[in-house]
């Protein structure tokens, strides 16, 4: 299947609730919006097939193309793993000009022949960007052949840049999941309770916040794609009972296919804040009951949720008080936007509003449920604007991801970075104690009033 | 030192870990040096949202800089479009002073003509003669970030430097490469200044990328060279041109200005800033002020007390090529042994280079090469190889994005000369005492397994 045809597969994902309410003629026209030249900001498709499955922690991820690709992005993003560091290391064909002139296929196969001997990886993943796609490499085709002759699955992820942006990435990442790794290995053994978690890439060490209070329920990860993960256990994914998909947006068309080859259900769920995080264990545990686990499984769940509840009501209280009036400009996507937005609210805060750019309709129908018509929702909030309201304390703290954070900083507002290059992790009940720790500590800061102090030349 | 073995042939097909950045961010940021800029890159989006967050994470600065945002029909069927209409919604929200559009892979593989794009747009939008457009030639498969940086300077020279009948006394040019920091940049215009001259810096680095507080929202480059400046070029007395990368900028000023140049290597050493200041001295007539003197004194003083701690230390340094002249000069100044030199592109001043092994390669040639050595001198990039190789690793170049402050630190004239020689010194001092302490007192307990995940580089 060529790239276009795959585009417009995703395009169509009946599991999207956007599409759900398109005519068959908007649907065909995909649902990524034309890029405004000189005005458009955000990485491209190839940005987001990394994203999504370079957590997988063992494999080797081969990037073909010139170094701009490679050489400008490794080793910004903090998903972290507990066992091989391989993903940590940036490979790259390094195309020059000779390559393109005589195409870049012999090169790839080299490289691909070179990453198994040194780093003997369980597979390699192979990603074709812009360039040697404009030139014709067909990477699937060296692939394949490298995969026979080396006896190590080699996986093409096509997904030149021009084809669209990051969440597109992401989607096309999932495919290559679907059509090469999933299925392709069977676990040791399974059980009742295995799950399969979709979507989490374990930024700052977010899954293990969350990991142990699933064994402790008696729920077996089997399979994390992809923070944390190790390549057979994506691989092994289909014997999963139930799916969780984490972030909505990007990769409901992995849970949805999932579902139609091996029959099991998939929901949508968040670690962020108390109550999203009690919800998902609750439905986590509820689905797989269904599927035929053990029923005493929900109620070691609801003692889990009780304990872990109770313990962080009685730390969240000591911020109540401190966070009392304080108003949260939250500019993040998908369903950070949503599920923030409940985590940030237990915690005594209030949010001035969220962007809601990268969100889904169903990411601004959850916010519109919990905070009814008048809350502010900016599809687009133009940097200019999000100064001014910075500027005139609309807000008290801005939270965003680390691009934005220089409006918040030279309107010498608060800021706090919740995206991928956070130092903290903030899912599960701990997490939202570290959240408010963090929100708390840079709110309290004496540095904000001295900052803000006129020169003595302009008084 | 002996024999040299230079450019070892390499036959590998995958670089590991690259130590090359591309060619368009690099003529970004020298197009941030200019006041109220706006760098556009020719590509997809990807292109840009890489080379932002990389210059963001080593300045901790906004980084204005916008893509032309190719999709996959406009690099089939050609970019022109793309551009114009680009460069038609910057003018209008943002009112820069000058764009700087830069190509990418993408665009040079497709063969753009960019000079007749320039003109194309000329032609059909008159009532936009006002907008200043430089146009630079960047694939991202040949050369390197500091070829891009050195591009840009020429294109800007290129399109505004004018000769003139008349000289202002006491006006100086000064070109100034990228192996020179905002701090740097800083340093050079305190030290010329104090001579009485006035310059003309091209990029002025330090006046858009050493932390501005700008009193309003600000969606430009923050400060600068202006254009009007660089149309004054001609009327200096002469030109002071600071890097081997800055020839071909140099060579295009002299061609249209007649005003002669004077070529300075490496600012960072005794002998080689005697040079600087001799010469500055010769032009404005001036004696050398107080101040400088009392630096050179304390130099010489550093000198006589570090040479202990750095003679015949072994030294692998990988950094773009001037910084990596000015970095292994300075280390032969100070009677350490450089054994490894590795760039990560081609460039003339490598023939200058004095090391056991000078080579173009990456992370992973700097930590074969430092194998039994005491340190490694790299950007943030090299503390993976380093903390395997298990030799330190001191931050210099570009990306440096887990220190504060690396676009600020100063290494050259007299006080920056002096300050790098303490900051290299107390390392290796710190070595033979403080972690020999360390060790027998914990037993070499070093809290981290490796991989430099904890920020550290001692592994």
């Amino acid at each position: 299947m060529s790239v276009a045809d795959k585009v417009q597969e995703v395009f169509n994902e009946p599991g999207c609730t956007t599409n759900q309410a398109k005519t068959d003629k908007e649907r065909k026209k995909g649902c990524s919006k034309a890029l405004k030249p000189g005005a458009a900001a955000g990485g491209c498709a190839y940005d987001g097939a990394m994203i999504a499955l370079q957590p997988i922690a063992d494999a080797a991820h081969l990037v073909h193309g010139p170094i701009a690709c490679l050489g400008n992005s490794w080793d910004n993003r903090g998903t972290r793993s507990s066992h091989s560091q391989l993903y940590r290391t940036g490979l790259t064909t390094d195309l020059s000009e000779l390559d393109i002139i005589h195409g870049g296929e012999k090169k790839l196969y080299k490289a691909i022949k070179e990453v198994v001997q040194q780093h003997k990886p369980p597979a390699v993943f192979v990603y074709q960007t812009c360039v040697p796609a404009m030139i014709g490499d067909d990477i699937e085709a060296v692939c394949k052949h490298a995969a026979a002759k080396f006896g190590v699955p080699v996986i093409p992820v096509n997904v030149p840049g021009f084809v669209g942006s990051k969440n597109l990435g992401n989607k096309l990442a999932g495919e290559t999941l679907l059509d090469h790794v999933i299925g392709t290995q069977e676990p040791a053994f399974t059980t009742d309770t295995d799950v399969c978690v979709i979507g989490e890439y374990n930024l700052a060490g977010e899954l293990w916040q969350v990991k142990p209070l699933l064994e402790e329920i008696g729920i077996r990860l089997l399979s994390n794609i992809s923070g944390d993960a190790k390549y057979h256990e994506v691989a092994r994914a289909h014997r999963a009972r139930v799916t969780m998909v984490v972030c909505s947006q990007a990769l409901v068309n992995v849970g949805r296919k999932m579902q139609e080859r091996w029959g099991m259900p998939y929901f949508e769920g968040s670690f962020y804040g108390v109550s999203d995080m009690s919800d998902t264990l609750r439905t986590m545990t509820r689905m797989l009951v269904e599927r035929g686990a053990a029923a005493d499984l929900m109620d070691r769940a609801e003692g889990v949720i009780a304990r872990e509840e109770a313990r962080a009501q009685r730390r969240l209280q000591a911020y109540r008080p401190r966070f009392e009036g304080k108003r949260v400009l939250l500019f993040t996507g998908g369903v950070k936007s949503w599920s923030m937005v409940t985590a940030l609210e237990e915690a005594g805060l209030t949010i001035v509003g969220t962007s809601t750019k990268k969100s889904t309709a169903e990411d601004k129908e959850r916010i519109r449920k919990k905070k009814g018509q008048e809350f502010h929702m900016w599809d687009d909030l133009k940097p200019r604007e999000m100064y001014r309201m910075l500027r005139e304390s609309e807000a008290d703290i801005m939270l965003s991801g680390g691009r934005s954070q220089f409006i918040s900083l030279k309107a010498k507002v608060p800021w706090l970075d919740i995206n991928q290059e956070r130092h903290h992790p903030y899912a599960g009940y701990d997490g939202i104690i570290t959240l408010c720790e963090e929100i708390d500590k840079t709110l309290s800061s004496p540095i904000w009033r001295q900052v803000r102090t006129p020169a003595p030349w302009e008084v | 030192m002996g024999h040299i073995q230079r450019f070892p042939t390499s036959t590998k097909s995958v670089a590991t870990n690259p130590l090359k950045m591309s060619q368009p961010i690099g003529a970004a940021l020298a197009f941030l040096g200019m006041d109220r800029s706006l760098p556009l890159f020719h590509g997809s989006q990807g292109c840009t949202a890489f080379g932002l967050v990389l210059l963001v994470r080593h300045f901790r600065e906004a980084i204005p800089l916008q893509t032309t945002a190719m999709d996959q029909v406009s690099t089939i069927l050609g970019g022109y479009e793309n551009l114009e209409e680009a460069l038609k919604n910057i003018d209008e929200r943002m009112k820069p002073a000058l764009i700087g559009v830069a190509t990418t892979g993408v665009t040079e593989t497709k063969g753009e003509d960019l000079a007749g794009h320039l003109a194309t747009f000329r032609q059909r939008n008159p009532t936009l003669a006002h907008l200043n457009l430089v146009f630079v030639n960047t694939p991202d498969f040949a050369g390197g970030f500091e070829d891009g940086f050195a591009a840009a300077v020429t294109g800007i020279v290129e399109a505004f430097a004018e000769p003139s009948r008349s000289t202002v006394k006491g006006q100086v040019n000064i070109l100034a490469g990228c192996h020179l920091t905002p701090g740097d940049v800083e340093e050079i215009r305190d030290i010329v200044e104090s001579f009485g001259l006035t310059p003309i810096i091209l990029p002025d680095l330090s006046l858009s990328m050493s932390g501005r507080q700008p009193d309003d929202f600000t969606p430009t480059s923050l400060g600068g060279t202006t254009i009007d400046q660089v149309r004054a070029m001609g009327q200096s007395e002469a030109t002071l041109v600071l890097g081997e990368q800055m020839r071909t900028a140099a060579a295009a000023l002299e061609l249209k200005t007649d005003v002669r140049s004077l070529f300075f290597d490496r600012l960072t050493g005794l002998e080689v800033s005697d040079r600087f200041i001799r010469a500055l001295a010769e032009i404005s007539g001036r004696p050398v002020p107080a101040r400088l003197r009392r630096q050179r004194e304390s130099l010489v003083d550093a000198m006589l007390d570090g040479h202990f701690y750095t003679a015949r230390k072994r030294v692998v340094v990988a950094l773009e090529p001037d910084l990596l002249h000015a970095v292994t000069g300075f280390l032969a100044d100070l009677g350490a042994q450089v054994v490894g030199a590795v760039s990560p592109t081609q460039a003339p001043v490598l023939e200058k280079l004095r090391a056991g092994t000078v080579m173009v390669g990456d992370h992973t040639d700097a930590e074969a090469l430092a194998d039994g050595c005491d340190l490694i001198i790299s950007n943030s990039h090299g503390r993976q190889g380093a903390a395997r190789a298990g030799v330190e690793l001191f931050r210099m170049g570009l990306p440096q994005f887990d220190r504060l402050g690396a676009g600020l630190t100063v290494s050259v004239g007299y006080r920056g000369t002096r300050d790098l020689l303490f900051a290299l010194a107390n390392r290796f001092l710190a070595q033979e005492t403080e972690h020999h302490a360390d060790h027998d007192a914990d037993g070499g307990g070093h809290d981290c397994h490796g991989g430099g995940g904890c920020g550290c580089s001692a592994g």
